[in-house]
């Protein structure tokens, strides 16, 4: 048991088939209106986590490749300093945290981010009736007007933290109550979530193998020096050696 | 050297209050068709915040569009008012006389019309005051001040009042005159209650000159952080490959000026004609600002062209590629042509000549089309710079500006022309005592045998003195 957390996630690129369970989970999780296809088409759809798949190579040697990306919650992120009304800031825990009530919509933090995982709800967002007595009771129902954003679930975070001082009991590692839905929901295991600051946890050792010299680690747009906490691991291939680790 | 006309008061007073003691034929349906444009133009900012930003052509990621470029451009209009009318006051050049209030008034207007846009494209605007005053008290929650968006408040707010105080402290002997003059009671009385009392006492002539100087020399600061603190709002973010410079503060500055000095001249030649001022504006004015024009035009390209030397010289392939965008891809190339065509290329060799600087209608001509260009330029650098092609391929998108976006900043022009032609109608825009002080410091009196003018505050030519009059 650690005095602080410092959340973050693993992501295996290798272990990822693309089959966006991961994103489906999260939509359930956090609220998140039904992106139709006029969505779609006006790039206005919201999905916290999205996979991206590109093709690799020339047909017929054709590769899908696919990588989950979601907010990464940087230590150094560009989308807190700008945002005039604090709507979000780093907490105590590591994370990027999105405060819905005090957010403006001046849509600055979303130019800012390098990784495009921010969305702003232009619309209202409206459900149909069948599935409005499905909406999480744990998660904001986000108004137009305001940005949104992955929160590493903080709600089963704080659940499990508030749980787990009440019965005296210590928070396991990837415990199924902690971790996010997305990866609850990963069927081929490619998330791993768990806290940094805790040595012995599964991501400080996958972190701290695949971070070394010639391991798979690697975060994205490491060189605009935001400090993300989630790790991605490299595709496994033939073509490139891997001399350490997961 | 300026040729000059000495008129005498009277003929002062008749000619410059035209404009307020009457209404000229067109005024009433100009108004009417500006007042029509901004109606509009709120009708459709209410259909905005009523629908949601959807119906603008935002999206991700492009989350700013016509309305930062539009805000952009206006606050680089609003320096006219700080060039003409703060340093040119200092410097003591003689033709500013009578272009300061019609810059420091467009000033204001323009900062007004600037401020609309970004407190209308967000996406609460209802909640738009947290923004600008301390968010709650009592969770001790205050604004964040790393924010660029917390300086730009604070800026503009500082220039928006500072020049509506330089307007209306330079205003009060011309609003004393129509006191003096107004017929129906209620107007002599809202007229007495601006005029703060003055009645042209030695003691209240001297306050009121210490105070203009006081107030230009003040708001000389504000002339370098406004436009710095705008660029900021682009180049604090790292993610951008186009915004991210360091050469942008300066950048925007240069371009406020070149822009707003331009309008200044546009609205030069709209008095002369309009009002028949051109006993007033004279070639020689049209030349004096032709003249600042070139060197601030050619500053302004200089400063363009490092910002593309500096771009292109990292090699680093999304910088590459954002510039390929600008420059050689559809829809941005025709628009990326036109603006430097337009801001640079057409004009300033045509302000080389002497008879193009002096003639009215050619400098209409080539400051509109400054205007045109420099409102690309914050188009060509905002929306390229958000539709730029990342390295994640599953992030481009593009831009269509929706007819809401197109008519909120149609409404921000109307606005403006409408303000002057408001103003013009209930104050002089050009002032009248500021004129008479010329009149009288160029006053010949004779010393001797010889005849010198009454005070020698600007280089005049040495045969001016040699003369005998």
């Amino acid at each position: 048991m650690v005095d602080s957390n410092k959340w973050g996630m693993v992501v295996d690129v290798d272990r990822c088939t693309g089959c966006q369970g991961c994103v489906v989970a999260c939509q359930s999780e956090n609220n998140i209106p039904i992106n139709l296809e006029e969505h779609f088409n006006q790039r206005r759809a919201i999905q916290w986590i999205r996979i991206e798949r590109y093709w690799e190579g020339e047909y017929p040697d054709v590769k899908a490749r696919f990588i989950p990306i979601m907010c990464q919650h940087c230590g150094n992120a560009p989308c807190e300093p700008v945002c005039p009304v604090y709507a979000t800031y780093h907490n105590n825990e590591g994370l990027n945290v999105q405060v819905y009530n005090r957010c403006i919509g001046t849509r600055f933090c979303a130019n800012g981010c390098p990784y495009h995982v921010r969305f702003f709800n232009f619309w209202e967002p409206e459900w149909p009736e069948s599935l409005k007595n499905q909406l999480n009771p744990d998660v904001t129902v986000r108004s137009r007007g305001i940005m949104e954003k992955c929160s590493f679930c903080v709600q089963r975070i704080q659940r499990s933290t508030r749980e787990s001082e009440r019965d005296n009991e210590v928070l396991e590692d990837g415990d199924r109550g902690l971790n996010p839905a997305c990866v609850n929901a990963c069927a081929s295991n490619a998330l791993i979530f768990g806290n940094f600051n805790d040595p012995d946890s599964t991501v400080s050792k996958m972190k701290e193998d695949a971070m070394q010299e010639g391991g798979r680690g690697y975060r994205l747009m490491e060189n605009l020096g935001t400090d993300t906490n989630v790790i991605y691991l490299k595709k496994v291939d033939g073509s490139v050696e891997v001399t350490h680790g997961y | 050297m300026q040729e000059h006309t000495q008129l005498g008061q009277k003929q002062i007073n008749e000619d410059l209050l035209k404009g307020v003691l009457t209404v000229p034929k067109w005024w009433l349906p100009a108004v009417a068709f500006l007042g029509l444009v901004v109606l509009t133009g709120l009708g459709a900012f209410f259909y905005m915040v009523y629908h949601g930003l959807g119906v603008t052509g935002l999206n991700r990621p492009v989350m700013w569009g016509f309305f930062i470029a539009n805000f952009v451009f206006w606050i680089g209009i609003s320096h006219a008012g700080i060039m003409i009318s703060a340093i040119l006051r200092l410097t003591q050049a003689d033709w500013r006389r009578p272009i300061t209030r019609a810059a420091e008034v467009m000033t204001v207007f323009s900062l007004i019309a600037a401020l609309h846009t970004p407190l209308m494209h967000v996406g609460r605007p209802w909640r738009v005051l947290y923004w600008i005053l301390p968010y709650d008290f009592s969770r001790g929650i205050w604004p964040n001040i790393r924010s660029p968006f917390v300086w730009d408040p604070s800026a503009v707010g500082t220039y928006l009042i500072a020049s509506s105080l330089f307007v209306f402290v330079c205003l009060l002997p011309d609003i004393a005159i129509l006191r003096d003059r107004a017929k129906k009671p209620i107007v002599k009385k809202i007229y007495a209650q601006l005029a703060l009392g003055f009645r042209g006492t030695p003691r209240q002539w001297k306050l009121q000159i210490v105070a203009g100087i006081l107030l230009s020399a003040l708001v000389l600061p504000v002339f370098v952080s406004v436009h710095s603190i705008v660029s900021w709002d682009f180049a604090v973010l790292i993610g951008v490959e186009g915004w991210h410079s360091t050469i942008f503060a300066p950048y925007f500055i240069i371009g406020a000026i070149h822009s707003g000095v331009s309008a200044v001249a546009m609205l030069m030649a709209l008095s002369v004609w309009l009002y028949g001022l051109d006993k007033y504006i004279k070639p020689d004015h049209f030349d004096a600002i032709g003249r600042l024009l070139i060197i601030v035009a050619t500053t302004w390209f200089f400063f363009f062209f490092l910002e593309w030397v500096y771009a292109l010289y990292t090699l680093e392939s999304p910088e590459l590629a954002l510039r390929e965008l600008q420059a050689f891809q559809w829809p941005y190339a025709p628009l990326f042509v036109l603006f430097i065509v337009t801001a640079f290329v057409i004009p300033v060799p045509m302000w080389l000549f002497k008879k193009v600087r002096r003639s009215a209608a050619l400098m209409f001509f080539t400051t509109i089309l400054v205007n045109i260009g420099m409102w690309l330029e914050r188009f060509l650098i905002i929306i390229p710079g958000l539709v730029r092609r990342t390295h994640m391929t599953f992030d481009w998108g593009t831009y269509h500006p929706s007819i809401i976006e197109i008519l909120i900043v149609v409404e921000t022009f109307a606005f403006v022309a409408l303000g002057m032609l408001l103003f013009a109608k209930v104050l002089p825009l050009i002032p009248l005592f500021d004129i008479k002080e010329g009149m009288v410091n160029r006053r010949l009196i004779k010393v001797g045998r010889r005849v010198i003018p009454a005070t020698i505050r600007e280089g005049l030519p040495h045969h001016y003195y040699e003369k005998k009059h």
